[in-house]
């Protein structure tokens, strides 16, 4: 156990990280009300398509999904460390460092549906309004 | 195995002992007579601000019983329709921004520090400055009411009705007076998070701190991003009202609309806020109840931050029938679904808890259980209007009153109120009363459901919210007579609750310690708590402390802990790290002072006398504003100590001055900046948005032009590479060079704000005339203005190193400085880029 503190030095970085995938929601959802705003305001009349719309947000979402996967596999990777399982609530840096982990993790899990769910509303429609 | 620091083996002799406490009671103690004023711990202010916001409670649940008796009958002429006007439009302004929110701030600087182990939060002082600040404008907003002058337009003050059709200072007083209060808020979130993440007992690691640690830091984080657009909204309001600069006149290229955004990015996330602290209590009342762990810790976690982030993708949902195209109001909705899955998944966590446990029933706990189920109903009524068909027919009914109370009052009133009866004894060392509190309970319940429940129905009705009367036989009158019926028994136990927590306790015992048996470290405190907080600062092994470090009490009693003295007389608390909390400095803190009493009326003064067009003497007081904070700032921030470090005990020596490059004034700075950048991007996107609802708003553009942004942006540059100049030649003890580069950097950001300015100037732009013109001058205004603080802030370090204040080893002043610059630079790039290169773009 004395050993993880060597192996595990402490990094504010790894409490970013636990906010990044709500973050990366965060900016698909703002990418894609923007899209969407200047798109139905700017570009096309009331009745006009959305279909290019419809995909940017397909392409949005994948991307977001790719940077939500991978910080919820880097969240996974610690909360695996030496294999103990949770509560994670040992005075160790291990616990420690498998807790952040956890917690990205359930995040990441958090805001992959939210982006799905976002995403998927956009594609039942054929115009703006 | 373990490494940590274990207490001392043998308690210090009884005379050393009792040395240790006289010292740090006449540290701590309070001042007397009227001095007691001054005082700037966080047992008194935290005291004071919980009263103060009782008393809005209070004054805002008479209204409630005002509007109620108006609709118990149709046709009532108890109260005029302008009064009434009034008194919805107060209720629920001073509910959620004079009970809601600060009942919040109040609780967490009370119990935070209690709860990490630590004597006080990193910055006494601005905890006192946001108190006095927040009871100076509670009172002038809800004074308001007895001058016939209180703001009329509904608690979310939508334009052009508040701005072309409300001719008196009502608007004024809820958009100044609330701005300022804001302020306060924002200097309790920087105050909540530097304690969460810094003030932290030497080895409570981030996977060991109490989970409303947890949710302070995020609510605190959320105050940041959500307060700010509402208070660049308020300067668009009060300039349109005061200045004619047509932000929300579609006649001159305006849009209502733009208020309803700025609103509710700072509304919808403002339920959060107040619903995620109350839910931070129940997270510590529940496993003193079970008396066991929490289930699911990462997943409470989870919860918390995951609908701090989810709660900013709603605020549409508020704007459905506005004629935003459906397809943005689909995403909008997705967003409200989603987050119920967090705010479910922590009520699943605190069921489970309890969920075979052998649960102690007491007061605390049936606030709990009202609460959720009347949270719960809010919560399910909330999925029904986030489904747009839905919202359409519901909006503005009595149906969204009966929804927004069920989630306002079951997510954050039961709780709160369970928090009084579960923390009473903490703050008081008496008990409230067992049986008035269960009566209390009872009335506030029933009353509660019998208000409520038919106001559902009312609505579906179509009965529209904000009208003072109604005509009979159209189906309004027994559900509204039933309603108010029902509000005579919540008013009822809201009396018991008062009488109950005001009624004099002198004779009753004091409360025995740790009454409850909980686990966390506020439960250290002795009754009647003493002034220091913690008599020593204990080594953390464990979530649960107190049921599983042996002789914890014991230990910390007697000193055996960390710095179980005050041998220089001094306020002092431990700094530790983010992560695993090693310990790093000894704070030094602030003590009584009236420098932010005073601070706290001048600022008052600028937004009162602006309220009623008095100029002069609002700048007068703007202008003693700002010498009494930097004189605040000269006399009691980076002070010198008189020795480098101290020994705390257990054979630590701890620097006292930060010796790493993130101080907490660093801290604090980030913050601010932060919450500052988010309003300044509030009133870009306002640019923006004018441009997407405005064909023709950068038609034809007279100005800016090019010339003057850019020549702006050169100088801001330049005063910022100054700035990192001085701080690299303060590091190298180089005076000089320092005063050069500072002194410079002071005047480059004098001429920059000048060439802002210029800017519209020259190329004649009347912000009156338009809303383009307008919109540019505000950002012109807002860049120029942080630009000249950033020119005071030069000024002042080149004088705190000319006093010797400023050295190369204390020199967290210019350190802070050269943050603050760091955004600057950043904004200007961004105000420059916008203002001059989107018209040639577009």
């Amino acid at each position: 156990m004395t050993g993880d503190s060597d192996e595990l030095p402490e990094r504010t970085w790894y409490l970013v990280l636990l906010a990044l995938g709500p973050a990366v929601w965060a900016i698909h959802f703002v990418v894609t009300y923007a899209t969407v705003s200047v798109w139905c305001a700017r570009l096309v009349e009331r009745s006009g398509s959305v279909a290019p719309v419809r995909s940017a947000v397909i392409w949005y979402t994948a991307g977001a999904m790719v940077a939500i996967v991978l910080i919820g596999w880097s969240g996974y990777k610690r909360h695996s460390y030496g294999g103990q399982p949770p509560p994670h609530e040992e005075d160790t840096a291990g616990d420690r460092h498998r807790f952040l982990g956890l917690a990205t993790a359930l995040l990441a899990g958090l805001s992959a549906i939210a982006t799905m769910f976002v995403g998927y509303s956009a594609m039942f429609f054929e115009t703006c309004w | 195995m373990k490494s940590d620091p274990e207490p001392l083996e043998s308690a210090p002799p009884p005379r050393v002992q009792r040395g240790q406490a006289e010292r740090l009671i006449r540290t701590w103690e309070a001042p007397r007579g009227w001095r007691y004023w001054s005082e700037v711990n966080n047992s008194e202010v935290g005291l004071w601000y919980i009263g103060a916001t009782l008393l809005f409670l209070a004054f805002g649940g008479v209204l409630a019983v005002l509007m109620r008796i108006q609709l118990a009958t149709p046709d009532n002429a108890f109260l005029s329709a302008d009064l009434y006007n009034q008194i919805f439009t107060l209720h629920g302004s001073v509910m959620m921004v004079l009970f809601a929110v600060p009942i919040f701030e109040a609780v967490s600087v009370l119990l935070l520090p209690a709860m990490l182990g630590a004597r006080d939060l990193p910055f006494p002082r601005l905890s006192a400055y946001g108190f006095w600040s927040f009871a100076i404008g509670g009172v002038f907003v809800c004074g308001s009411l007895f001058f016939n002058i209180a703001p009329r337009g509904g608690w979310f003050m939508y334009p052009p009705l508040t701005t072309s059709y409300d001719g008196g200072v009502g608007a004024d007083v809820w958009l100044l007076g609330l701005s300022f209060i804001e302020v306060a808020s924002i200097a309790a979130a920087v105050e909540l998070i530097v304690g969460v993440l810094r003030c932290r007992p030497p080895g409570m690691r981030i996977n060991l701190i109490p989970l409303y640690a947890w949710y302070i830091l995020v609510v605190a984080g959320m105050i940041l991003f959500a307060f700010p657009p509402l208070i660049a909204g308020d300067m668009l309001m009060e300039l349109e009202r005061e200045l004619n600069w047509p932000f929300f006149d579609a006649r001159r290229g305006g849009d209502p609309l733009l208020w309803q955004h700025l609103f509710w990015i700072f509304g919808h996330p403002e339920v959060y806020i107040v619903f995620l602290p109350s839910v931070a209590l129940v997270a510590m009342m529940v496993p003193a109840f079970a008396q066991r762990p929490m289930a699911g810790y990462s997943w409470i976690v989870l919860a918390a931050v995951g609908t701090g982030f989810l709660s900013f993708g709603l605020w549409v949902h508020h704007m459905f029938t506005t004629g935003i195209p459906g397809i943005s109001l689909a995403l909008f909705s997705a967003a409200s679904k989603v987050v119920a899955i967090p705010t479910a998944v922590q009520i699943f966590c605190f069921i489970a808890t309890l969920w075979g446990a052998r649960v102690v029933r007491t007061v605390p706990l049936l606030f709990v259980f009202g609460g959720f189920t009347t949270f719960v109903i809010g919560g399910l009524t909330g999925v029904m209007v986030a489904l747009v068909p839905f919202n359409f027919q519901a909006h503005d009914t009595h149906f969204i009153v009966a929804h927004l109370h069920s989630v306002l009052i079951g997510g954050t009133v039961f709780p709160v109120l369970a928090g009084f009866y579960f923390y009473y004894p903490l703050a008081t060392g008496k008990y409230l009363s067992d049986r008035l509190g269960r009566i209390a309970f009872w009335l506030i319940f029933v009353g509660f459901n019998v208000t409520f429940l038919p106001m559902h129905f009312t609505g579906m009705r179509g009965m529209v919210r904000r009208i003072y009367t109604y005509p009979e036989n159209i189906g309004f009158d027994t559900l509204n007579l039933v309603s108010s019926a029902g509000a005579v028994f919540l008013f009822a136990g809201f009396a018991t609750f008062f009488w109950d927590l005001l009624r004099p306790k002198k004779h009753a015992p004091y409360a025995q310690r740790n009454p409850w048996k909980a686990a966390g470290l506020e439960w250290l405190a002795e009754m009647p708590a003493k002034p220091w907080g913690v008599r020593s600062i204990p080594e953390i092994d464990s979530r649960y402390p107190l049921w599983d470090q042996a002789n914890l009490v014991r230990d910390v009693d007697e000193g055996r802990f960390y710095l179980p003295d005050a041998e220089e007389g001094e306020r002092e608390t431990i700094l530790t790290t983010v992560i695993d909390a090693r310990p790093v400095q000894v704070l030094r803190l602030a003590g009584p002072t009236f420098v932010t009493v005073w601070a706290a009326v001048f600022t008052a003064g600028l937004f009162i006398f602006s309220t009623f067009d008095m100029w002069s003497e609002a700048a007068v007081s703007g202008v003693l504003a700002l010498v009494t904070i930097l004189v605040w700032l000269w006399t009691g921030t980076s002070l010198i100590p008189e020795k480098t470090e101290k020994s705390i005990g257990l054979g630590l020596t701890l620097p006292l001055y930060a010796t790493d490059h993130q101080p907490v004034g660093w801290w604090a700075m980030f913050i601010t900046m932060l919450g500052d950048f988010t309003g300044f991007i509030g009133l870009i996107f306002g640019y923006f948005f004018y441009w997407t609802s405005r064909p023709d708003f950068t038609a034809h553009p007279q100005g800016p032009g090019v010339f003057w942004p850019t020549l702006a942006l050169t100088l801001a540059l330049a005063s910022w590479l100054l700035t990192m100049l001085a701080r690299r030649a303060n590091a190298r003890n180089r005076g000089p060079v320092f005063q050069a580069s500072v002194l410079g950097a002071g005047l480059a950001a004098i001429a920059s704000s000048v060439a802002m300015i210029a800017g519209p100037v020259v190329t004649g732009l009347d912000p009156e005339t338009h809303v383009y013109p307008a919109i540019v001058w505000v950002i012109v205004l807002w860049t120029a203005a942080h630009l000249a603080v950033g020119a005071i802030m030069h000024f002042y370090c080149s004088a705190r190193r000319a006093a010797g204040r400023l050295t190369a080893t204390y020199d967290i002043d210019i350190v802070c400085v050269t943050l603050y610059w760091h955004f600057v630079a950043v904004k200007v790039l961004i105000a420059a880029g916008v203002l001059a290169g989107f018209p040639v773009l577009s």
